[in-house]
């Protein structure tokens, strides 16, 4: 009896230990947006339910090389999208600073992207976005920077990525606009939004790219 | 005897009145300072960066020294009109709109000064907020 107690006493510690390194490999990230329960029928006749989730649906949008680009440009790619445009003076710059370390961050890698859609449909057409991308230095395909009319814009915005944009002459630049920075998995499911112009949240952001990394490979 | 008195009482008197105008000074510095510091994190680090750093090719840099000295009687004109013309700080060549910020106060553009020009390795000491609208007057002429 003695014995037994010993070696629980000594194995327990080691359970312990692998008991958390299996929670946290199983961590999760949570999915957002509108779910809805399917019944499938499998071939012997038994029902299961699947959860299924919101999903960005297809578009077709210009990018800085006035190319019509869609969602095969991200296909098996996680990405963060975001909505801005080039002459906003408040948040934009801070949202791009810190989206810019997650970058460059994750500049080799060739499964994580980002994808910025202008609300400024009347000023921002693709040679403005390529020369903003120019200067930011991020100039290249795995920042996709987008341009679309305002309906097309704004319903993605709203209905897609849930971020509130808006077109008002009394704010300082023109619009008011969320500075969220979704991230979207490769089944195109959002599975997260962080504020771009505070560090702790982009800190998180580029936690969970990692996270959301392992869990679809 | 007297005189070796009153020459210490005097010099005493002279030394507190030096040590207490410094302190003044000193002290308005330091205020100016740490306005500015508050003001700059609320108009312009998002744009110049928590460290003066800039963004990219986007926004310039405020870490560049030479170019604050060359230019310290306009920086209040750049803070209150914005800049259009192109400026080249640390060898490269900016040429987006810096806005203006016309609903500052000339207190608020001399204390951002004060901290912009002393920090980001930056030291240039205090602008006074007489200078302020010596420096604002000759704006309209450029
Ligand atoms: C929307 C972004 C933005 C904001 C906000 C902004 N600036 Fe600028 N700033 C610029 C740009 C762009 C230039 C370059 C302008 C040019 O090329 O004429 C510039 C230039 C400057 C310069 C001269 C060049 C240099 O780097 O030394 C100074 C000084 C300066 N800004 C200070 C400030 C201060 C102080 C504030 C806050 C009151 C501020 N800026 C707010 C974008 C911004």
């Amino acid at each position: 009896m003695n014995k037994l107690c010993q070696s629980i006493r000594f194995v327990a510690p080691f359970l312990l230990a692998i008991c958390c390194i299996a929670c946290s490999n199983d961590k999760k990230l949570p999915f957002y947006g509108q779910r809805e329960a399917r019944i499938t029928k499998a071939a012997d006749g038994t029902e299961k339910v699947d959860t299924v989730y919101q999903t960005i649906p297809p578009f077709r949008l210009l990018n800085q090389d006035s190319i019509y680009i869609t969602q095969d440009a991200f296909k098996n790619k996680i990405y963060v999208a975001d909505f801005f445009f080039t002459s906003c003076s408040t948040i934009c710059p801070t949202m791009h600073r810190n989206l810019k370390t997650i970058f460059d961050a994750y500049k080799n890698n060739p499964d994580v992207m980002f994808l910025s859609h202008t609300i400024d449909f009347k000023y921002d057409k693709p040679s403005v976005l390529k020369k903003y991308g120019q200067k930011l230095g991020v100039d290249g395909p795995k920042w996709q920077f987008v341009y679309g009319t305002k309906e097309e814009i704004y319903h993605i915005a709203e209905h897609d990525y849930l971020v509130a944009v808006q077109e008002d002459q009394s704010a300082k630049d023109g619009y008011i606009h969320q500075g969220w920075l979704v991230l979207v998995d490769k089944h195109k499911r959002m599975r997260g939004a962080y504020d771009g112009t505070k560090s702790d949240q982009v800190a998180q952001l580029q936690k969970d790219i990692a996270i959301l990394l392992k869990e679809e490979n | 005897m007297r005189k070796i008195v009153l020459f210490l009482v005097m010099s005493t008197v002279i030394v507190t009145l030096i040590y207490s105008c410094q302190d003044a000074e000193q002290l308005e510095y330091q205020t100016y300072y740490s306005n500015g510091q508050t003001l700059y994190q609320t108009y312009c680090q998002n744009c110049h960066g928590e460290k003066g750093e800039g963004l990219g090719l986007l926004t310039p840099p405020l870490t560049d020294s030479l170019f604050l000295k060359n230019n310290r009687t306009v920086l209040a004109c750049i803070i209150k009109n914005g800049a259009t013309t192109p400026v080249t700080v640390h060898g490269k060549t900016y040429e987006e709109k810096m806005p203006a910020f016309p609903k500052l106060a000339d207190i608020d553009i001399a204390q951002i000064i004060v901290y912009v020009t002393n920090s980001f390795g930056n030291k240039m000491g205090m602008y006074p907020y007489a200078d302020i609208n010596k420096d604002l007057k000759s704006c309209a002429t450029r």
